[in-house]
């Protein structure tokens, strides 16, 4: 049950339901090819923030930690990765909030093995808001979908104890290999996980897959530079800055 | 099944039920008889995997697993469960356990050679792509490859049925099922109720202890065949008389009001995953009950969707339905009918699709033509199957006829 752009619109007209959203993200790639417009219904959560919100109402500056593997980083240019895209966008629309934003990169770590050191990490840094990016792992060693969920659902409880905000943050869409990593079911215990503990899902996945579909990115391309590889991460690190300032409910208050 | 002899001219009994409810232990209904509903389903489903194969597409909107929990794989392995008992159940009866039993390792030999061959296709793919593609995006995901680094363990391990590519998983567990087939057969001649039973009982155990078969280099077999047994010997069960002693229950309007109801919740709690708006509309305590739904361990709402599809497709779609003969449905029937050749197609279609649009590129519609191009690719062998089947192999299978009909029939199992 891959969620997908194409079942979302077939089922929308099923249920006879108006999606605005929708067909905005049809006609995007016309209007200009390289926007990188993320549909609404992908950047809506019912999920808050309310550590950010407090943070920013009261001025106070805003820690932020990225947790992640590798895909949360361009080798050799991190700082054209998302995190850092995601800080800059976000100092852009907070001016007169110090945003601080530290990367912890887990390379090769599963969500179990990550667990263990996400609260020292919490503990050190007392960061606003953890944003965790994880799955690629799990799903490349194809762990037990049951075996993850339950690591996500353990990191996730640890962090809200520790009094940090989380978003979690799926895998990217790859679909030069998909014939190899079945992402689906670490996609779907990602969505469960969030569920459960009202925590709002950032589905990568999905966003990616927009764009490849909308012609955005041509995300099959065989180009060796990094230069797609920055772009697409520039454009992920806005439209999360956007989640989170929307997860927060902070966009409309800031910006009038 | 007499499939290979002559599909057409062996059609439909209309009522066999009548006679096989009376019959004791098992009913085997009669030679020559041919359930076009089970080619049209299995061809159906076969379309159904090779379109969840490809890149999600305008096509992926027609598969069930959008619009409810099971998906096209339930009823593949139910319609595998079910003609593989009416085949090898007969041979078993007129030949005995031993003949019967060496025909079923035929076919598993069979089975395992089209998964040995379709591993060499997909190796050559992933190769190809390994040595070609090496955007900085997507170095993280570009490790899955690096398992070609010790061809020697790898190609071991896939020939032992533990390193399955994605995609990979159906012919295994086809295998580790058709290997257990005797055993059921034999269970099934002496009291099919005992060997329902003992299916049942075994899926519970595994839920209860959490028994999987390992895989390389890690994790579990993506269908464990420990629960997905049930789904098969539960298809033996009704081709071996359950089917028509379950009848009644079948017909009563309250089993169809049940399987109404529960299709359309499934129907409204898939709607939400798809729009994550209409989620606050599911009670917390049911999500938390009802998810996740495994498809590994074939979940009991999975299996329970599958059954109330079942129950309504017997109830509303009779044997005789006149539209089984239509030209219309050919291709699906057809396709059906040769289900081992054209479901190895489709996967093979599958990794070439999506070949072909790493290639090429291209939007929706380029994804979409490549999904119809398989489908017609499906029929087109399908049929050239049969054609051999028919004409260019008629002498063959002529004398091969007197020797044992079920064997070839299995050749369409």
């Amino acid at each position: 049950m891959r969620p997908n752009s194409g079942a979302v619109l077939a089922l929308s007209l099923f249920a006879g339901l108006a999606a605005t959203g929708l067909a905005r993200a049809e006609e995007a790639p016309q209007a200009s090819p390289q926007a990188c417009e993320v549909p609404a219904y992908l950047l809506n959560t019912e999920s808050v923030l309310p550590k950010v919100t407090e943070a920013v109402k009261n001025g106070r500056p805003l820690t932020i930690l990225v947790v992640g593997s590798r895909s949360s980083t361009i080798a050799a240019s991190a700082d054209s990765a998302y995190p850092a895209k995601l800080q800059a966008a976000l100092k852009e629309k907070l001016p007169s909030i110090p945003i601080n934003l530290s990367v912890e990169l887990q390379p090769g770590k599963t969500a179990e093995e990550t667990d263990a050191t996400l609260v020292k990490l919490v503990e050190a840094k007392r960061p606003t808001l953890v944003i965790w990016q994880t799955g690629t792992v799990d799903a490349m060693r194809s762990v037990d979908p049951d075996d993850f969920r339950s690591a996500v659902d353990e990191g996730v409880a640890a962090l809200q104890n520790a009094g940090a905000d989380v978003v979690l943050v799926n895998l990217q869409y790859s679909p030069r290999t998909e014939t190899m990593i079945s992402a689906p079911p670490y996609l779907d215990s990602m969505r469960v996980v969030a569920q459960q503990h009202s925590v709002p899902l950032f589905d990568r996945f999905a966003i990616m897959r927009h764009w490849n579909d909308a012609g955005d990115f041509d995300l099959f391309s065989t180009f060796h530079g990094t230069d797609m590889a920055k772009r697409v991460h520039g454009c992920i690190g806005r439209a999360l800055s956007k989640f989170v300032l929307d997860a927060a409910r902070l966009d409309q208050a800031q910006q009038n | 099944m007499s499939s290979i002899a002559d599909p057409v001219a062996g059609t439909t009994l209309s009522d066999s039920k009548a006679a096989a409810t009376s019959a004791p232990a098992i009913a085997l209904p009669v030679a020559g008889e041919r359930e076009l509903r089970l080619d049209l389903f299995r061809g159906m489903a076969l379309w159904l995997i090779f379109v969840d194969h490809l890149p999600t597409n305008i096509l992926t909107w027609f598969t069930i697993r959008n619009y409810g929990f099971s998906d096209a794989t339930e009823i593949f392995i139910f319609i595998s469960g079910y003609t593989a008992a009416f085949v090898y159940g007969r041979a078993m009866l007129q030949a005995g356990f031993v003949v019967a039993t060496a025909r079923i390792m035929r076919r598993v030999w069979q089975i395992y050679v089209a998964h040995v061959f379709l591993f060499t296709i997909f190796l050559a793919e992933i190769s190809y792509v390994a040595t070609r593609f090496e955007n900085p995006l997507y170095s993280e995901e570009m490790g899955i490859l690096d398992f070609l680094k010790q061809p020697d363990v790898t190609i071991v391990q896939a020939l032992l049925l533990r390193f399955r590519p994605v995609n990979m998983d159906v012919l295994p567990l086809y295998i580790v099922l058709m290997l257990f087939l005797p055993i059921i057969l034999w269970l099934m001649k002496w009291r099919a109720d005992i060997a329902l039973g003992l299916s049942v009982l075994l899926y519970a155990l595994t839920w209860h202890f959490d028994w999987y078969l390992t895989a390389y280099p890690s994790g579990f077999w993506i269908f464990n065949p420990f629960c997905w047994q049930l789904l098969f010997v539960f298809g033996a069960w009704c081709a071996l008389g359950g089917a028509a002693r379950m009848s009644r229950i079948l017909s009563s309007p309250v089993t169809m009001w049940i399987c109404i109801t529960y299709l359309l919740f499934a129907f409204f709690v898939t709607l939400t995953w798809h729009i994550p708006q209409l989620s606050f509309l599911m009670p917390k305590r049911l999500e938390q009950w009802m998810y996740p739904i495994t498809k590994t361990d074939l979940d009991v709402l999975r299996f329970a969707h599958f059954l109330a599809l079942a129950a309504l497709t017997v109830r509303f779609l009779p044997k005789d339905w006149s539209g089984l003969k239509s030209p219309w449905l050919r291709p699906l029937i057809l396709c059906g009918q040769h289900s081992l050749e054209i479901f190895c197609l489709g996967v093979f279609l599958a990794f070439a699709g999506h070949f072909v649009l790493a290639e090429v590129g291209g939007g929706a519609v380029t994804h979409a033509l490549v999904s119809l191009a398989g489908i017609l690719i499906m029929w087109g062998v399908a049929w050239v199957i049969s054609w051999y089947k028919h004409s260019a192999d008629k002498d063959a299978s002529k004398n091969k006829r007197t020797g044992g009909n079920a064997d070839m029939a299995g050749g369409s199992v």
